[in-house]
């Protein structure tokens, strides 16, 4: 499998007049071509803005402080503005969360789309149009041809997404970031566009982050899944050994709360305690204020072991045992 | 459409009737003109003959009455003054008045624009902290202070443009206009910039305002991420959403720098019609007045009514249908 993204080390800090906010730190990952990679998380711990950094959208106070973005092997994160401009909407696209904030709500949607078409592609007017109809029509937008001189408004919020996924396949990108892409929408029509994008994936060979914090999303779309606690992968690994046999203490409380059959009726387990603050985060574990398994050990960083293969670990102590 | 047209018609014809007995009764509670335009030596039989002829012998609803039958047929009356028909009187300084007006309000949206999106984009650069603080001055000196600066540097003491007239002035459609000759313009160009000057700093704090909330907005970043070019994420994306409020203020503002350039066109002697109106209300020109002021709620009448199908054209979410 050839590897399209290899981030190494990637730290993105954000200034504030309080310290120095470390929204993403020191965090590695690879997708390959057709793979899914979930990336899971509470809010707030750094799953968005690594998708932008990726991107180098990441405005001031933020800034990429360490580490590289490798493309295809070329690192973005040292190249000019004008390339990254060339391969963002081009080979690597990325869908938002929210579907009715992300369309322009006063341009119409062949506008969007084709200055989409035409930011990468030297085609007429005509021919830009025609690629848009045909990517609505490719994410099952009914009569794509009327679709297309609607404004944003005239869309439900599950047709918003559809187009916004439009817009992102337009170029057959190498890779998609999807932030979170189906939490907005009912769960109907989030099954819908899941299987759309999982058939559009092993099509096309497309490479995808699929960010999240919903484990069921991930459990039946992502080949593999990185674990995200305070800016930091805690675990990494395939589908089968994080969700199966997760070591991490944070990834077992994540499991644990999802609403499961076999324990219906039951209090739904909580992880104790809340998020730290990213602000000035002490050195050593950050999940150890609400690990029962923290001792004097957590409060230096753990570092990145491969327990088996391709199933990387931070912790000192790992959970072996089952989850319930 | 067309409903609302209809009914935004009526509604105005409301308008200028209430105005009309507002103004009527307004006027006979200010004062009698003939105290002012009889001399004092006249005698009785001349006073009684010439309150005959200007029709102020008759009791207040037939003067009001005949006022309206003269309005249904175009005719606002006669100036006691110059005994012109008033609205031939206003017509001939109207040109002057609109020419100021028009120009003012467009070097509001040349500098204001361009300055607003400047310290909008950039908040922290020198230019956009200067035009910020320079806005408060915009709005807070009085104009009256302001022409009489501008005359005294430009006019006085640099000698570089005249202070007082139109110039010379060319024929446009049988009107006069000074834009058209460089002396004229030379003329218009320091009463312009000062009537303009609280216009470009509402302009300019309207579009900074705007720009700094659109830019966060999640349709900027996909934008963005859409690969397309800086310039089109601002000037397409950007500015289509700001225009909205900034088409507004600059509707009304026109109307209100047409009825109120009284006191630039005092202090640089322009040949307008606040000039007019202000020598009318000194003589108590009833017909001038009343023909003046009627011209200027019509004005704002018809200004509201662009600025609302202007909004259709710029928010396809405004549906005129919906609106009373």
């Amino acid at each position: 499998m050839t590897t399209v993204l290899d981030v190494r080390g990637l730290s993105t800090h954000f200034t504030t007049r309080a310290g120095i906010v470390r929204a993403v730190d020191d965090i590695s990952f690879s997708v390959a071509r057709g793979q899914v990679l979930g990336l899971v998380g509470e809010s707030g711990s750094g799953k968005s803005v690594t998708g932008f950094s990726i991107l180098g959208l990441i405005d001031p106070p933020g800034r990429i402080a360490a580490g590289r973005v490798l493309f295809h092997g070329v690192d973005l994160v040292a190249l000019e503005e004008r390339e990254l401009r060339r391969l963002r909407g081009n080979r690597i696209a990325m869908i938002f969360q929210d579907p009715m904030m992300t369309l322009n709500p006063v341009l119409r949607i062949d506008t969007q789309m084709i200055e989409t078409v035409r930011a990468h592609a030297r085609v007429s007017h005509a021919e830009a149009r025609t690629r848009a109809r045909d990517a609505l029509g490719m994410v099952g937008i009914a009569s794509p041809e009327e679709r297309l001189s609607a404004y944003p408004h005239q869309f439900s919020g599950g047709m918003r997404q559809r187009v916004a996924i439009a817009i992102a396949l337009l170029h057959r990108p190498d890779l998609i970031i999807a932030d979170e892409p189906t939490t907005a929408l009912d769960v109907t029509i989030q099954a819908q566009i899941l299987a759309e994008m999982q058939t559009l994936s092993r099509e096309h060979g497309t490479a995808m982050i699929w960010i999240t914090h919903d484990l069921s999303v991930v459990a039946g779309l992502a080949d593999a899944i990185a674990v995200m606690y305070a800016g930091r992968i805690v675990e990494t690994g395939s589908v089968g050994d994080v969700l199966d046999r997760p070591l991490h203490p944070y990834t077992h409380g994540l499991i644990g709360s999802v609403p499961s059959r076999n324990r219906r009726g039951a209090r739904l387990r909580q992880i104790p305690g809340l998020t730290p603050s990213l602000l000035n985060l002490p050195a050593g574990c950050a999940f150890r204020g609400r690990c029962a398994r923290a001792d004097a050990a957590c409060a230096s960083d753990p570092p990145a072991t491969e327990i088996a293969a391709g199933h990387v670990l931070r912790c000192f102590h790992p959970q072996l045992e089952v989850v319930a | 459409m067309t409903a609302w047209l209809l009914r935004r018609l009526v509604q105005a014809a409301f308008v200028v009737l209430a105005m009309t007995v507002i103004l009527f009764i307004g006027l006979h509670v200010i004062g009698n003109p003939i105290d002012i335009l009889i001399s004092p030596e006249a005698d009785q039989a001349d006073r009684a003959r010439a309150i005959a002829a200007l029709g102020l012998d008759q009791p207040l609803w037939r003067q009001y009455a005949l006022f309206l039958w003269g309005m249904l047929h175009g005719d606002l009356g006669r100036s006691f003054v110059f005994h012109e028909p008033a609205l031939q009187l206003i017509g001939e300084r109207l040109p002057a008045t609109l020419e100021l007006a028009v120009s003012a309000v467009l070097l509001a949206i040349v500098i204001g624009i361009p300055l607003g999106l400047y310290a909008g984009l950039y908040p922290n650069s020198l230019l956009g902290r200067s035009a910020m603080a320079g806005s408060i001055l915009g709005f807070s000196l009085p104009t009256f202070w302001v022409g009489l600066m501008l005359i005294m540097l430009f006019a006085v003491r640099l000698g570089w443009l005249p202070s007082t007239g139109r110039g010379q002035t060319a024929l446009l459609f049988g009107i006069r206009w000074s834009f058209l000759t460089r002396d004229g313009l030379a003329h218009l160009a320091m009463p312009a910039f000062n009537l303009a000057l609280g216009n470009i700093a509402l302009v300019l704090r309207l579009v900074r305002s705007g720009v700094r909330e659109t830019l966060p907005l999640d349709y900027v970043r996909f934008a963005r991420a859409k690969g397309l070019r800086p310039a089109r994420v601002v000037g397409v994306h950007v500015m289509k959403n700001i225009m909205i409020p900034v088409v507004t203020v600059l509707g009304l503002e026109f109307g209100g720098t047409i009825a109120f350039s009284v006191v630039t066109e005092s202090i640089f002697a322009w040949p307008g019609m606040g000039k007019l109106i202000i020598d009318s209300i000194n003589v108590l020109d009833r017909p001038v007045i009343v023909a003046y002021l009627m011209i200027i709620v019509l004005m704002f009448v018809a200004i509201n009514l662009v600025v609302d199908l202007l909004y259709t054209f710029l928010d396809p979410r405004v549906r005129l249908e919906d609106r009373g």
